[in-house]
């Protein structure tokens, strides 16, 4: 197992080395020069020049490129254009409130997606079933920041339950901590519910029609053993395939609904960084996405093994 | 669980959800002392010089000082400056600096100090590049005091000096100020009412500035970037909330104090909250515009850029980027911000009156026009840009122009703006913007209204007539005179359509009713300001 999860990892190199040529390629070809923008709009054009060359925009791409991946073998992911903060930084500045996010999110989700779905097939075809087929079209179909204002309109500015914006640390404590995280994970989870709950139905519907659950049934195993043990046990591999994936949904999906609830994750990072240009930013972060998106494949895998003994590597 | 298991569940989860303090956003005690503003855009590098975006000069007024400041009157009036001599040929200027002043490093300001600012500035800034150009000396004499030796007079030195148009004459320790000015600085040491909390600052969530201690307001009644500038707060926490709407509801909800610039559609919703204020924020407003290239046809030809002014309804246009409020807009047949001492109608019938698209239409066929595509540039990520762009394309349909729509974000069309090249080769024949007023009360900051040709702004319109009374109005000795300039130079630039006013507009800033003496101005003044 310890030589697969290392293989597992190594390979991961020549994943991000493509990863990291291909962004510095397409950022070199897009249109947009930050110069411009840090001139402001009544910089003359020779005042844009200056600035660009000041920040090293105008050398040959082979040559900027070579610097930027030598950097990153010394674990330098490069300097923010605008800030002039390194990247690491600003990452371990915003990576708190969307892991917080996300485990909020995945936690809700998952929580109300699986018994869901499990609910779901076990009343297939009666109105329970069509409740919860309903509500994973509206998941899919209404869009987050649609969920985000209705939320926040009603939980936030009519009740008062919640504030509108803003994160506050865990280490402030777990009420405010919270109360930050609900409507964006609500929102956030919204989709993500729809997708667990559905594919749960289907996997769960397949699985209660094998012959080992009239067996079950005919030992006069209880419903809740039958359908959380037996049945939900046999149809997790899938499901836990759809939440692995999910997870790259949630990310997604954070660069909206942090922007909506002005979070200051990595998600709204992305956005400025985007809209400003600053290429080391972005290089960054979409090396560090693609890292997430390898590892959680890697543990989605090791899962397996724990789920069907039947897997190995 | 059963049903009334359930039930009772959901009634705890409530109670507890609505017991206050849990879930509520959190106001430490002494949160008077604290004022939470929302400011129009992220604070993304806090290099004033370096940078001159508004937000970043918004920011700097806070933890730098100035040697003078406009008042409300845009009259330079003495700020870090105790007293100053020129000498009869107006050829020697000696300022002496107010005693007792203080950077945030405790260290003193000296002369030194304003010197090398001043030279960082002057590298960057129009007025100082003109300085720049006349200079002999510029010297430190003694702590307090230095010296400018020019070559031939500068009226306007004042105003150079105490400005509020981007990048104003922001006094640094000289160890700082000795960066290129095409680099950014890595210290931020002013020596203004607050200091800049490094340590706190987010860029894109969060800036925070504390309350200098031994910072020493003039004795003057505050007016704008003059006076005395006494900061009623402990703390100034800038919330950047990009979404228009969330900084409303935040403004409803209480968690934050002051935002600067609410959106349009959602101020008749604030001005229905018994909570909220909702006034004017700049009284000298925002022109709107956009620009023609000059170096590629069609619009290398004057009547063809005639003919669009001639078919322009600048109604059209405000109202579809402020919306009916007739209160926030008004047409603009000129160049100079409306209200002003300098503002001139010369010249501007070609925007007054009923639109006249069939007289439009016969000008661009006597232009030779014959149906080129104009490529037209329109961000779509600023609604004020996307609504003049919706504008203008009809508005060239309607006179039979072939439209190139390019809709793309204001970070492409900023480095599309910049490029000389034809339109089929990544250039570009029109795009739009907008210009704030207080950008537009002479031509010191104008940088859009000159006629330099290749040196000009975007555009590149080549007419010596403007250029010469631009040096006419900076030579200019009395108020008349600068008028007479000005007026002549508002004709030229509308004779040659050098770009097209699409009208003037206000717009609003939004506050709690327990905020008071926020004052309108080009910028979101914070001394002032109290917090009940």
């Amino acid at each position: 197992m310890f030589a697969y999860i290392l293989k597992r990892l190594v390979s991961t190199l020549p994943v991000m080395a493509v990863v990291g040529l291909f962004v510095f390629s397409l950022l070199y070809i897009a249109p947009g020069d930050p110069a411009a923008i840090i001139a402001g709009d009544q910089a003359t054009p020779d005042d844009i020049a200056r600035i660009r060359a000041g920040l090293g925009l105008d050398r040959p791409f082979l040559v900027r490129f070579a610097e930027w991946a030598v950097n990153i073998l010394y674990g330098d992911l490069g300097t923010s254009i605008f800030t002039g903060q390194p990247v690491i930084y600003l990452i371990n500045q915003r990576i708190a409130p969307t892991l917080s996010l996300m485990l909020v999110t995945f936690v809700f989700a998952v929580t109300v997606a699986v018994p869901i779905g499990v609910l779901a097939a076990w009343k297939a075809g009666t109105w329970i079933d069509r409740l919860v087929s309903t509500f994973a079209v509206l998941g899919f179909s209404v869009p987050s920041f649609v969920v985000g204002y209705v939320l926040a309109y009603i939980f936030a500015l009519q009740l008062n339950w919640f504030p509108v914006q803003g994160y506050t640390p865990l280490s402030e404590g777990f009420g405010p901590w919270l109360g930050n995280l609900v409507l964006p994970a609500i929102t956030l989870g919204f989709v993500y519910i729809a997708l667990i709950a559905r594919i749960t139905r289907a996997t769960m519907l397949d699985v209660l029609q094998q012959d080992y659950m009239r067996t079950a049934r005919a030992k006069g195993l209880g419903k809740g053993a039958i359908l959380f043990l037996h049945a939900l046990k046999n149809a997790s591999v899938p499901i836990v395939t759809v939440i692995g994936i999910g997870i790259a949904l949630v990310i997604g999906g954070a660069v909206v609904t942090e922007s909506v609830f002005a979070i200051p994750g990595l998600g709204r990072l992305t956005i400025d960084a985007i809209l400003r240009r600053d290429y080391p930013v972005i290089q960054g972060l979409v090396l560090l996405f693609s890292f997430i998106y390898v590892l959680i494949n890697l543990a989605i895998d090791l899962i397996y093994t724990v789920l069907d003994p039947r897997i190995r590597y | 669980m059963d049903r009334r298991t359930f039930l009772k569940t959901a009634a705890g989860s409530g109670t507890i959800a609505a017991a206050p303090g849990l879930f509520a956003p959190a106001l430490a005690q002494g949160a008077a002392k604290v004022l939470r503003f929302v400011p129009q855009a992220n604070l993304a590098n806090f290099d004033p010089i370096w940078g001159t975006t508004y937000v970043v000069r918004n920011a700097a007024a806070l933890v730098y000082d100035t040697l003078y400041g406009v008042d409300a009157n845009l009259k330079p009036q003495r700020q870090m400056v105790e007293s100053e001599e020129t000498s009869a040929d107006g050829l020697v200027w000696t300022f002496k600096l107010r005693p007792n002043l203080k950077f945030h490093d405790g260290t003193p300001v000296l002369a030194k100090d304003v010197v090398m600012s001043l030279t960082r500035w002057s590298a960057r800034d129009p007025m100082g590049l003109m300085l720049k150009g006349i200079q002999k000396e510029l010297v430190a004499v003694d702590d307090r005091t230095f010296r400018w030796v020019l070559s031939k007079p500068y009226p306007k030195m004042l105003l150079a000096l105490g400005k509020n148009n981007a990048p104003c004459t922001w006094i640094m320790p000289e160890r700082i100020a000795k960066t290129d000015p095409f680099q950014q600085i890595n210290e931020y040491v002013g020596s203004g009412p607050m200091k800049f909390a490094r340590s706190e600052w987010v860029p894109g969530a969060k800036a925070v500035f504390e309350r200098f201690a031994d910072y020493v307001p003039r004795a003057e009644p505050a007016s704008w970037l003059a006076g005395g500038k006494k900061m009623n707060f402990d703390r100034v926490e800038w919330i950047i909330i990009p979404d228009g709407a969330t900084a409303a509801a935040a403004l409803q909800s209480g968690e934050v104090d002051w935002v600067e610039q609410p959106l349009p559609d959602l101020v008749p919703l604030l001005r229905k909250n018994p909570n909220v204020n909702v006034d004017i924020a700049d009284p000298l407003g925002n022109i709107g515009s956009f620009r023609m290239n000059h170096l590629h046809p069609p619009f290398n030809n004057v009547k063809v850029r005639r003919a669009v002014l001639m078919a322009l309804d600048q109604e059209d246009y405000m109202r579809a980027v402020v919306g009916d409020d007739t209160s926030l807009w008004k047409r603009l047949p000129g160049f100079f911000t409306p209200g002003t001492e300098l503002y001139s109608e010369e010249g501007g019938e070609v925007l007054k009156g009923p639109r006249n698209l069939e007289a439009a239409k016969k000008l661009l066929a006597e232009s030779g026009y014959k149906g080129e595509p104009v490529t037209c540039v329109v961000a779509q990520d600023i609604p004020i840009t996307k609504a003049q762009g919706d504008v203008t394309a009809d508005l060239l349909k309607k006179i039979g122009m072939n439209v190139d729509f390019v809709a793309t974000d204001w970070g492409t069309t900023i480095a599309r703006r910049a490029q000389k090249t034809p339109p089929g080769q990544g250039g570009w024949n029109m795009f739009h913007t907008w210009h704030a007023g207080a950008d537009c009360t002479n031509p010191a900051p104008y940088t859009a209204i000159r006629g330099s040709g290749e040196k000009a702004w975007f555009g590149w319109p080549d007419v010596p007539a403007i250029e010469t009374e631009v040096t006419n109005w900076f030579e200019a000795t009395s108020l008349d005179q600068e008028k007479a300039a000005i007026s002549r130079l508002n004709k030229a630039a509308l004779d040659n359509a050098i770009f097209a006013p699409t009208g003037f507009f206000l717009v609003n800033q939004a506050w709690r009713k327990n905020v008071s003496g926020i004052v309108k101005g080009p910028l979101p003044f914070h001394w002032g300001v109290t917090k009940s």
